[in-house]
């Protein structure tokens, strides 16, 4: 596999223009303080409102370097940077005749060209942007990592199109590696074939169909079991939320509460997708479901989800997070710790898998509605251990209003003003009590 | 000898097929064929070398890790004198011969040498390779006068290498004006302007008649009867492609190669790429130009070809392009500068300060911008031009500060 780089990522929508970006390059980078120095611009737009830029692109192909008679410029390949060296330019100007982007521009007071180096890996002016309209995005270091691993499912999973479980089972089997024995109960993870069709299996390591209620405690026996003969493995589920939430419940809550050393993965896509689309237990106020109906006398589902994960910080865990597939680093950060908790101790995760088709959006919007979900604090990313007990991995600093997460989202198209205000308010609620936890454990941090 | 590609050249046109060859067909053997001796380097940075600026073994484009990397074999010192392609073969000076699939022929071209009584008998310099480079560097070093035939870029920059080493410098031009490929009156002149306030006596209008060889140096007559001495002669009056090789090859050639919008020539499976080829202008017509990022460009567009990628877009036509500097001031000119009828002309500037920018627009698009020592992004020009952008909406915006506009324009594009 190749490499993938790190890269600044500019968000028009967030940007107001305020050129604090500017002033940090020109700090970090011009010889004299002058602003006209700076390698990044943001330029009103030429039309309309908003803001436009005028940077280097580190472009995968670069035609700069294409252009270059004097060898003075050069892709990088290990960083992605598109490298200038001063001492082999000839100040042709050819480079400049190459960019569509003003990436590299002849400056009259130093002499020469200049371009943006993304500050060596460190870029001053993301730093600098307080509206996140800038964004030094690493998520690259991932495929870096993992790309060369063996993927541990076969080709041709039978995922619906735009599925974002058939993406984060090929993700946490590659970093879970070979040494694993998987539990799958029935959901859409076996139901895309993990478990096999036709006598063979979809995944490359010893994969299992347990049952919706049994899949915690079957797992922990069959690890017990391999602790028995000395083989370390490590024992891991890849359950829907039918199979956590609803008729898994009681095998999970057992395990957990005997800190049964298991990962334990929740793909949560709020009910029963698989099957027809049925209302769960984790199913959100308001969502249309098949056995949740939008008629005249009923508008979605009638009651709030239950919330699973923090439910289960209230067992025995050694480990608990939230994910979410728009956060790749956060959910790699969490399955780390997870694949270590669970070597001795039972490690929880639940991650956020919106579904195109039970949900009813379109399949190229999944991890925009992932996203949303975070944006809005419909989702909040966390993780909990008995040590340092509750913490925030991702907090948003100016979230969204719900609505713009609920618009998005088929399930919820019926929904009245008075809903929504009540599901903002739900929102509101939710993430005040998590803030009042983790005040609290961080309070019994210190003390 | 075999090679399932075989490409003639080893500047732009040739190492960009070479590579986009590679994007596309990792395993056929690849080979680059070139008459020069050493690895590949830039026509384009032959007058830093002169200047010292640049180093003759630090300019090299593509080095032999990356030859070895890419699997692709490098063969110094191959002249082809001739080409068979019913025979899928060619032949090389030394009279090895190679065989090849498919042929990428991107020679470049060679000066172009006016028919002027008595030059022959004098040892006059050009300035097409790193060997007549590393000459004139030298003979500037022992020189005292000299003449500068052909007020191209090339010329205008040994000029002015030589007016900064101390030479007295005379540059004579048949045209009217210096540069006149690229710029137009008002802006050759300012330019002019700038040598003669170096030094450089800049006679426009003239050439030479004769050319006497005495003692070290040389008598030249000019096409007024006047005469100079100098002891250095350097004749820059444009390059043509080398074609000879193509006698009897049945590849179609007028001022060069005529390549279609993939490179292809009129035979199967010979392509032309760079200054040797003659493709689609951008307004019409069928050009050759030595520019370099055309000449890129149509090297990758042929690699593409030869490897099948159907990753290929067509060659769109040629838009002339140059950025020059001299002196430490900056002159840029990309598309045309000339106006036809129905154009609409915005100059302005301030031609005492070296302050020039003249906006040629059609329909409401781009056909050409010149500026000097007023910055514009080339490369953002270049491609309002080559997307026929709309300027009608922010007209006003754009020949007020087109730099600007440009990089909004660019930036919506992109997003």
């Amino acid at each position: 596999m190749g490499t993938c780089f790190s890269t600044l990522q500019f968000r028009a929508n967030r940007c107001d223009g305020c050129g604090d970006c500017m002033t940090a390059c020109v700090q970090a980078k011009s010889s004299n303080g002058d602003g006209a120095q700076s390698r990044i611009r943001i330029l009103p737009a030429a039309a309309g409102t908003g803001y436009e830029l005028a940077l280097c692109r580190q472009c995968a192909d670069p035609i700069c370097v294409m252009n270059c008679p004097s060898g003075a410029l050069a892709k990088n390949g290990t960083s992605g940077i598109v490298e200038w060296e001063a001492d082999a330019c000839v100040n042709c100007l050819l480079c400049t005749a190459g960019c569509t982007y003003a990436g590299i521009v002849y400056e009259a007071d130093i002499g020469h060209v200049t371009k943006c180096d993304l500050c060596a890996g460190d870029p001053a002016c993301a730093k600098a942007c307080k509206n996140g309209a800038l964004e030094y995005r690493t998520e690259a270091r991932i495929f870096n990592a993992y790309g060369d691993k063996e993927d541990l499912f076969c080709r041709g999973l039978s995922a619906c199109h735009g599925c974002n479980s058939e993406l984060l089972i090929r993700h946490t089997m590659r970093v879970v590696g070979p040494d694993a024995v998987v539990a799958a109960p029935p959901g859409c993870i076996p139901g895309m074939g993990v478990v096999g069709f036709n006598g063979q299996t979809g995944a490359k390591v010893p994969v299992f169909h347990s049952l919706l209620t049994n899949t915690a405690t079957m797992l922990a026996g069959v690890k017990k079991q391999y602790d028995r003969v000395g083989r370390k493995v490590t024992a891991i589920a890849l359950a829907g939320d039918g199979g956590a939430a609803d008729a898994g419940f009681q095998s999970l809550s057992g395990a957990a509460e005997r800190n049964d050393p298991i990962l334990f993965v929740c793909v949560d896509n709020e009910g029963y997708m698989n099957t027809g689309m049925q209302s769960s237990g984790v199913t959100p106020y308001g969502s249309w479901t098949t056995t949740t109906p939008v008629g005249g006398a009923m508008h979605g589902k009638r009651t709030e989800a239950k919330n699973l994960p923090l439910i289960m910080t209230m067992h025995n865990c050694s480990y608990v997070a939230t994910a979410s597939t728009a956060f790749l680093e956060d959910y790699y950060a969490k399955l780390a710790k997870a694949i270590e908790a669970a070597a001795t101790g039972m490690a929880y995760l639940h991650v956020y898998a919106p579904c195109p088709t039970g949900w009813r959006f379109p399949s190229s919007m999944t991890a925009e509605v992932c996203r949303m979900q975070v944006r809005t604090n419909f989702v909040a990313l966390w993780e909990y251990d008995p040590h340092n007990g509750l913490q925030f991995t991702h907090a948003v600093d100016n979230p969204e209003p719900v609505e713009n997460y609920l618009k998005l989202v088929g399930k919820y198209r019926h929904l009245s003003g008075e809903q929504v205000a009540h599901i903002q308010r739900s929102v509101d609620d939710k993430l005040a009590y998590l803030q009042q936890l983790t005040r609290a454990d961080a309070h019994r941090r210190i003390a | 000898m075999h090679s399932k590609y075989l490409v003639l050249g080893s500047s732009h046109a040739a190492l960009e097929a070479a590579t986009a060859i590679r994007f596309h067909d990792m395993e056929g053997t690849v080979t680059v064929l070139t008459r020069d001796s050493r690895l590949p380097y830039s026509p384009t940075i032959l007058p830093y070398v002169v200047s010292g600026r640049a180093k003759p073994d630090t300019v090299v484009l593509r080095d032999e890790a990356w030859f070895n990397e890419n699997r692709i074999a490098f063969v110094p010192d191959a002249t082809v004198v001739a080409v068979d392609p019913a025979q899928s073969s060619l032949r090389l000076e030394s009279s090895k011969s190679w065989t090849y699939e498919r042929l990428l022929v991107a020679t470049g071209a060679t000066p172009a040498l006016p028919p002027i009584e008595g030059l022959a008998d004098f040892p006059f310099h050009v300035l097409r390779s790193m060997d007549d480079a590393i000459d004139l560097k030298a003979a500037i070093g022992a020189a005292k006068s000299a003449i500068v035939l052909g007020a191209g870029l090339i010329g205008m920059h040994a000029a002015e290498n030589m007016a900064k080493a101390g030479i007295e410098v005379t540059v004579l031009e048949l045209q009217p004006h210096a540069l006149s490929g690229y710029f137009e009156p008002r802006a050759s002149t300012i330019i002019e302007d700038v040598f003669e306030r170096n030094g450089v006596r800049m006679r426009m209008g003239h050439t030479l008649a004769s050319v006497d060889s005495q003692g070290d140096g040389c008598v030249a007559t000019l096409n007024d009867g006047r005469e100079i001495a100098a002891d250095l002669l350097l004749v820059c009056v444009g390059v043509k492609p080398n074609l000879g090789f193509l006698d009897g090859s049945g590849v179609d050639v007028e001022s060069g190669i005529l390549v279609d919008d993939n490179m292809r020539t009129s035979q199967p499976n010979v392509w032309a790429a760079g200054d040797v080829a003659q493709a689609r202008g951008f307004w019409g017509g069928m050009v050759t130009n030595g520019i370099l990022p055309n000449a890129a460009e149509q090297g990758r567009i042929a690699g593409l070809d030869m490897a099948d990628d159907s990753g290929l877009a067509p060659f769109p036509g040629a838009v002339p392009l140059n950025t020059y500097s001299f002196f430490g001031q900056q002159a840029i000119s990309v598309g045309i500068a000339r106006a036809d009828e129905g154009c609409e002309i915005a100059e302005s500037g301030d031609d005492a300060n070296g302050v020039y920018r003249r906006i040629v627009l059609k329909d409401g698009r781009l056909v050409g911008i010149t500026t000097i020592n007023d910055f514009v992004d080339a490369g953002i020009m270049w491609r309002l031009i080559r997307r026929r952008t709309d300027l009608t909406p922010v007209k006003a915006a754009f020949l007020a500060d087109p730099r600007t506009t440009g990089r909004k324009l660019m930036s919506r594009d992109w997003r």
